[in-house]
């Protein structure tokens, strides 16, 4: 075999390529040794063109392995392209662009791609079968977690992915058209020209960096030239058609409802960095009015022992390696074939100066095409033959023919191109969950039905000539335009030569599937083979869907593009079933492997979700404020000053100087809707428990809403500005969902009520001024002729006012902290100068702006139910308002909020709770349980909502509930808080702390 | 999935929120408490034409009863619930 050795594999140009620059050489390394390429070139032909046969090892075995395809179904040649943050692993070498400096690292072999320790798994392949993990790593069951699993992620996997953030961008698009084609091969062409001319917007999307599909890969011509240049013209055509945009590197992954694609575009990958601001790659939505899936065909490799060294490939990708690239993968060339098309890769190959050794003819009967192909490559005929074995360690140079007689021959070679014949493309089709079915003249699975809008044409389409591919398309693209209502003309086609095809029966797998001649291969990329599927058939896996998850048949990156077909045909054999009747699995989005950062986009980091800053927002910051998230808002927590050492001193703080002098705070985040109309009472009537018909204008009110289950939903307050017009607040967490409660109300509910809202949260500042001296501040803002005075503006009066000489503003006396309070609305803009005028005119009075820790202590001090009470499992009742629902009107809600089960005194109502030990911490989440009881579930009776530290009071307060709350009063209980392990004592009492009787708010 | 808003036209279906049933209505305020049970928690999961609410929150804020295929995604209808709602008025009046 020394007349084999590495001559033979020496770098093999042939100096044409139509999809190449030959006279411009660019370089990059692969596992750390530079290499020369052309522009135009992938991975794959570049390491091809360079002699490297050998470009990966297999995931179980760590068999030696080599480029099989030329395209995205690429099983073997599975790459970590470049380093650091943008190291990405798993890219298929078939698809990646060489750019000059590119980086690539061989990947699942340890020390080196040569030399693979673990290759010796091949040692042991008796044990790797079919289930070998459900059948091994049963037992012991606690060796899972500690033996075997580390053991199988150490040993398992592909490639590594970076350690570091990703540092590209990625983005989102959408784009409309009339009609998308998807491939731009003689199919995908025809198609566009045909629904171009008719003036439809035309998206023509190709995965590939160049336009033209097969036609790059063959020598074929059309009328008169090249195929590749035929394309060329074509898309010259395209590109004078105003309405037609192409896409290329784009791949349409997905088919979602409604006429909706997902398409990746590689933007930058085919560079080394993207330019700045430019995307590396970008996820588009396409709504299409119709598609037309062009996207071609797979070409199936042949089952034999030994079909996976390197320098074995699928005899299409032999071809467009010589005709796109300019690269003769071998010198000396074997063919395994079941049909005509394989045969042409003889004449290719001889004309890029190869021999072709032998031409491995499995069909029974010699064709006409098979003896004209032999005779003029001088290539030895085995018809009804098939290779048995397969030799050469590290990539093939030889192999074993069994004659139809049975006699074996040696033939030496240093590549096999075989091919099994084609399945269409079709994953795009049954994206919605039709299944393909079998043709059987074919031997392939072909689409017959689709989504909606969508339509299949060429190889996709079981059309397998070039002729009948560009025939069809043209056809498909003049319906799909008809259909968006675009008459269309039918292009001029190019005359081509007419192709037979000629297959007449998928492989008949190997005879001797014991392997001593060597493992037959289905699935390249889960070393999944003959045997294996033999086995599961055995063992009684009969369904496709189960042989796939039992033996990992077309599973990962690559799907089983190139190995579903042939492992179902192995089943069918096994199970006594014909193919049509085994089917095949389902296939779901995406098509292709679509990196997580495309799919999140623009959306990572601080982007993830978008920031809501409140009106006060830039003051507080100057005012040294932290902020803490509030649903998407951003608000003040509290706004420490020099010499407070922790957070609790300056909350203090903040409450003790309103509760003896004045503060405030933005509450612009609470939800604020304008409702108005004749029936804007009745509306609110059905809205709230409560009444509202006898609110008199220039009055607010408290309300409570229900949701329809009878629990607590929201609650706030709403003022009455005029007989038709009032203003609603909402929490600031459920400002939307009650908007959307309301519009369901009333467009669904009660149509007939003649109210219109909307909401004006975003047109309102709205800040809060608390605190026995608020009134005076205010004196200083409100403009004279409206009286302040309690008796003129009383506790919960609302009004319509002028501020600093004429601005219009709304007034309303609310208050959250128990405090004589005010709240002032002004228009937005004008947010920022109230609460800097505020500061100005309120430092005589002492005062200071409070943040959301604060506005929380004192609402708990106070009593007042928020988030943590109105959590969704809370009733009227269990919040000590039952007695606010109304017997006299229909309100959402009211019928189930009566039943007995949610009115039961026994279920756990709100209450106040102060530590028996005044040192001893409440803690929110705490559970209540009786005095001396065990702290188990059996004796829950309820929990701690919301906890403070009360300066006021000098001492813990927390509200929760508790069963019988209000009977219980002046009792203790026992809190355990299960995080800290502690039980405490705690005295039950009112939920209102301070100033029961409401005497702060009526001055 | 599209829905075709009859006031804003075909938009993704991320610009809408999704409710449930629209077949089932709001008892009578005096209606047995098994309609008000029925009504509030029980639902049919049909595998096939379906009337259901949704809300174009990104959009217009109407409510539409959407008629869909639970199988295929296929819409059949989009109308406005305010209108259907005033339809069954006038239906249940006369």
């Amino acid at each position: 075999m020394t007349l084999f050795g590495k001559k033979m594999t020496a770098a093999t140009r042939t100096g044409g390529g139509n999809g190449i620059d030959p006279a411009r050489v660019i370089h990059f390394t692969f596992d750390g040794v530079r290499y020369p390429a052309h522009p135009g070139d992938t991975l794959a032909a570049a390491l091809l063109a360079n002699g490297q046969r050998l470009v990966g090892r297999s995931f179980k075995y760590h068999r030696p392995r080599g480029v099989l395809s030329a395209g995205p179904e690429e099983p073997n040649a599975l790459m970590e392209l470049r380093t650091g943050a943008r190291r990405e692993p798993n890219s298929r070498a078939t698809v990646t662009e060489v750019y000059d400096g590119l980086e690539a690292c061989s990947q699942n072999r340890w020390p080196s791609l040569r030399m693979d320790a673990l290759g010796v798994n091949g040692l042991f392949s008796p044990i790797f079968t079919a289930g070998f993990y459900y059948k091994t790593f049963m037992w012991p069951a606690p060796f899972w977690e500690k033996v075997y699993e580390p053991l199988i992620r150490r040993a398992a996997g592909l490639g590594r992915a970076a350690d570091e953030a990703d540092p590209d961008l990625y983005e989102k698009a959408t784009t409309f058209c009339d009609v998308l084609v998807v491939g731009s091969g003689p199919a995908g062409l025809a198609a566009a020209l045909a629904a171009g001319q008719s003036g439809a917007r035309v998206v023509l999307c190709e995965q590939d960096s160049v336009t033209g599909g097969r036609l790059r890969a063959e020598r074929n011509e059309l009328d008169g030239v090249p195929g590749w240049q035929w394309a060329r013209q074509a898309m010259d055509s395209l590109r004078q058609m105003p309405e037609v945009r192409i896409m290329t590197r784009t791949c349409v992954f997905g088919a979602y409802d409604g006429g909706t694609y997902g398409a990746l575009e590689r933007v930058a990958d085919h560079v080394a960095t993207p330019a700045a601001g430019q995307p590396r790659q970008r996820l588009w939505r396409i709504v299409a009015g119709r598609c037309i899936v062009a996207s071609g065909g797979i070409e199936r490799p042949m089952v034999f022992p030994g079909n996976d060294r390197p320098g074995i490939m699928l005899a299409g990708a032999v071809r467009t390696y010589i005709n796109r690239f300019g690269v003769v993968p071998g010198r000396r060339a074997v063919i395994h074939t079941n049909n005509d098309d394989g045969l042409r890769t003889a004449m290719d190959l001889v004309h890029a100066g190869a021999v072709v050794a032998a031409i491995v003819d499995t069909r029974d009967t010699e064709t006409a095409l098979a003896r004209q192909v032999a005779q003029e490559s001088g290539a030895r005929l085995f018809t009804g033959g098939a290779i048995a074995a397969t030799y050469g360690r590290l990539g093939v140079h030889a192999a074993a023919i069994r004659d139809r007689s049975g006699r074996v021959r040696h033939v030496p070679c240093d590549l096999i191109a075989m091919s099994g014949g084609w399945n269409p493309e079709l994953s795009l089709t049954t994206h919605h969950g039709a299944k393909p079915s079998y043709n059987a003249e074919l031997c392939a699975f072909v689409p017959t039905t689709f989504p909606p809008g969508m339509q299949a044409a060429g190889v996709a389409n079981g059309a397998f000539t070039t002729a009948d591919c560009l025939r069809e398309g043209a056809r498909q693209g003049q319906d799909a335009a008809a259909a968006c209502g675009f008459a269309a003309e039918p292009p001029a086609l190019p005359v081509v030569d007419a192709e037979s095809y000629g297959i007449v029966s998928l492989q008949p797998l190997p005879h001797d599937q014991s392997g001593k001649d060597g493992k037959a291969f289905i699935d390249f990329q889960n070393d999944v083979t003959a045997r294996d599927v033999k086995l599961a058939a055995l063992e009684g896996f009969r369904s496709v869907e189960h042989l796939k998850r039992y033996t990992t048949l077309g599973m990962a990156t690559d799907q089983g593009k190139t190995a579903n077909v042939n492992g179902l045909v192995q089943l069918a054999q096994q199970t006594g079933r014909s193919i049509a009747q085994t089917g095949t699995t389902m296939f779901r989005p995406p098509v292709q492997p679509v990196a997580i950062g495309a799919v999140a986009g623009a959306h990572t980091g601080t982007h993830f979700r978008p920031d809501r800053l409140t009106p006060t927002h830039e003051w507080a910051r100057q005012q040294g404020a932290v902020f803490t998230a509030n649903g998407i808002w951003h608000r003040a927590q509290w706004f420490a000053q020099p010499g407070e050492g922790h957070w609790r001193d300056t909350v203090n703080r903040e409450v003790r100087t309103v509760r003896t002098a004045v503060g405030f705070c933005d509450v612009t985040t609470l939800g604020k809707i304008d409702i108005q109309g004749p029936d804007a009472a009745t509306f609110l009537e059905r809205l709230y428990v409560n009444g509202w018909q006898k609110l008199p204008v220039g009055r607010a009110r408290y309300g409570l809403m229900l949701r329809e289950d009878g629990f607590a939903f929201d609650d706030g307050t709403t003022a009455r500005l005029g007989p038709q017009h009032y203003v609603m607040t909402t929490t600031t967490a459920h400002a939307g969902t009650v908007m959307q409660h309301m519009e369901l109300c009333h467009q669904w509910l009660w149509p007939e009520l003649d109210v219109h809202f909307i909401s004006v949260t975003d047109e309102w500042a709205q800040l809060a001024i608390a605190g026995p001296r608020s009134r005076e501040v205010l004196r200083h803002v409100v403009d004279p002729d409206f009286d302040l005075s309690h008796e003129a503006f009383g506790y919960m009066g609302a009004a319509d006012i002028t501020i600093c000489g004429g601005q219009a503003a709304r007034l309303f006396r609310l208050s959250f902290s128990g405090e004589l309070a005010f709240e002032l609305a002004v228009p937005a803009r004008y947010g920022d100068a109230l609460a800097r005028l505020l500061m100005k005119v309120g430092a005589p009075y002492g005062i200071t702006p409070y943040g959301t820790e604060a506005l929380g202590v004192m609402r708990i001090e106070k009593g007042h139910p928020a988030g943590p009470e109105l959590n969704g499992q809370t009733t009227a009742h269990d919040l000590g308002m039952g007695q606010m629902l109304s017997s006299r009107k229909d309100f959402i809600g009211r019928t189930m909020a009566m039943r007995p089960a949610l009115t039961d005194a026994a279920r756990p109502t709100l209450v106040g709770l102060r530590p028996v030990n005044p040192s001893d911490e409440l803690v929110a989440g705490s559970h209540l349980l009786p005095r001396g009881a065990e702290p188990t579930g059996a004796h829950d009776q309820g929990w701690i909502s919301s906890a403070a530290w009360s300066p006021t009071l000098d001492g813990w307060i927390a509200l929760g509930f508790l069963s019988n709350g209000p009977a219980r009063h002046g009792e203790t209980i026992m809190v355990h808080n299960p995080l800290a392990d502690s039980v405490i004592a705690a005295t039950v009492g009112s939920p209102i702390f301070l100033d029961p009787e409401g005497a702060r708010l009526h001055v | 999935m599209r829905l075709n808003c009859p006031c804003c036209g075909p938009r993704g279906v991320e610009e809408f929120t999704y409710r449930g049933d629209a077949t089932v209505r709001r008892p009578a305020p005096d209606a047995a408490a098994s309609d008000w049970v029925d009504y509030v928690y029980l639902r049919d999961n049909p595998a096939g034409w379906h009337r259901e609410l949704w809300y174009h929150a990104a959009g217009c804020h109407a409510w539409l009863v959407v008629t869909r295929d639970t199988r295929t995604h296929e819409i059949a209808d989009v109308a406005r619930a305010v209108d259907i709602a005033r339809q069954d008025r006038e239906n249940a009046g006369s």
